[in-house]
């Protein structure tokens, strides 16, 4: 039996992945990263800045987003973004940008602590990235 | 009678008025093309994002702790109106259609003694409402700089509209756009975003098992997903709205044309009846000049 499951990645302005060959995928959730298989129980959750990482039968791909929503039901997989960049394109001065503006926003004193968390977390992913 | 000579311009000028048409015609029905596809595209996310939030508010329980941007204030005293036109004219009734279908609605509110607020998305909308509802007119946004409808625009007037609700300056609110049937036919739409209008909450899908695992609670993600909603909604709404513009456009173009064709057919006839008639006019008189001779 396989144990293969459907994902779709959507943002408003296109369907941006759609396979139906993933046996894992790892989202990066509000409350940690979640793995998810075949069968598992549906949930919905949204997420915090982080990688995608989609491991399909031929190859691995990895995708940056900022924030959004997952759905999983009937082996599918929905994830909704706004903001999401293939890792293989990302583009060097869009990150080092980001990681200005969102350093930019750390230094203003009026934010919570929930928004700096996710700032800083951003800001340390975004790095990540760029060191790659 | 107009002499030929004033014929003749006025021939040439309504054939470049028709060369004018015919080009914004197919300049129209390319972008009509790419605008289409686009609302095409985007219909997932908004579908999508649908089916989460009717899958969430079923199973929540506590209906007076929900969110307010659910539910609503409780109230319905102060309207928000959100009239999402064009930058440009020259598209036939797109623009007329949809102040048409707000100001309707406008004087419902104001005859029920509520109060109104309106928010302008699109220069032609707030042109034509500034005459009469002047002083009702909180925002006039426009996006005539960004060549594509994108998101950050829409999120951009969701985050205006939270905004707003967070300080309780409002407590119903609904958008007017055209929604896209196809090229000859748009549909003026209103459509209440706050709080959420479950129409069709009454279907009897109750057999599919709903039970979701929730990480955080439900609370916590209707609360960050529902302004999501109303930026997608918006977004969804000036997509419909840019595939109706240019299907707009194109059909009045095209009658445009057409138009100026059967004119300049009637004053090509007339020009040749004049022209012949002088012709005729010049014989009748050589033929009586030398008959008298």
């Amino acid at each position: 039996m396989s144990n293969l499951f459907n994902i779709d990645i959507v943002n408003p302005e296109q369907s941006f992945i759609s396979k139906d060959n993933v046996f894992e995928v790892v989202i990066p959730a509000v409350e940690g990263e979640i793995g998810i298989l075949k069968d598992h129980i549906p949930i919905i959750s949204f997420l915090k800045p982080g990688i995608i990482r989609v491991f399909s039968e031929s190859e691995e791909q990895s995708f940056y987003v900022e924030d959004g929503i997952v759905e999983f039901k009937d082996n599918t997989l929905s994830v909704l973004t706004s903001s999401i960049f293939d890792l293989k394109d990302a583009d060097k001065n869009f990150v080092s940008e980001s990681i200005r503006s969102a350093e930019a926003e750390l230094s203003k004193d009026n934010i919570d602590d929930q928004k700096r968390f996710l700032l800083n977390h951003k800001v340390e992913v975004l790095k990540s990235i760029s060191i790659n | 009678m107009p002499s030929l000579d004033d014929l003749r311009k006025r021939i040439t000028s309504v054939k470049s008025t028709q060369k004018i048409t015919k080009a914004m015609k197919m300049v129209a029905a390319a972008k009509l093309r790419k605008a289409q596809e686009n609302a095409e595209k985007g219909r997932p996310y908004s579908e999508k994002m649908n089916n989460v939030i009717l899958n969430l508010s079923k199973s929540i329980t506590d209906k007076e702790n929900a969110p307010k941007l659910l539910v609503g204030t409780g109230e319905e005293k102060v309207h928000l109106c959100i009239v999402l036109t064009a930058d440009r004219g020259l598209c036939g009734g797109f623009n007329t259609n949809i102040i048409k279908k707000a100001k309707s609605y406008f004087e419902k509110i104001i005859s029920e003694n509520k109060t109104l607020k309106i928010i302008t998305v699109g220069s032609k909308g707030y042109d034509q409402l500034k005459r009469q509802y002047k002083s009702y007119i909180v925002e006039n946004i426009s996006f005539k700089e960004s060549k594509n409808i994108n998101y950050f625009d829409a999120d951009k007037v969701g985050k205006i509209i939270i905004e707003k609700f967070e300080k309780n300056e409002f407590d119903v609110c609904a958008i007017f756009y055209n929604k896209f049937k196809n090229v000859i036919t748009q549909i003026p739409q209103e459509q209440q975003i706050v709080p959420l209008n479950e129409n069709k909450d009454d279907k009897d899908d109750s057999g599919n098992d709903n039970d979701y695992e929730f990480e955080p609670d439900e609370d916590e993600i209707l609360s960050n997903l529902l302004p999501k909603n109303i930026s997608t909604q918006i977004f969804k709404a000036m997509l419909e709205n840019s595939a109706s513009e240019q299907g707009s456009r194109m059909t009045a173009m095209d009658n445009a044309t057409r138009n100026a064709g059967e004119l300049v057919d009637r004053l090509t006839i007339e020009y040749n009846r004049s022209r012949q008639a002088a012709i005729t006019k010049e014989l009748i008189e050589i033929i009586s000049g030398a008959e008298s001779l």
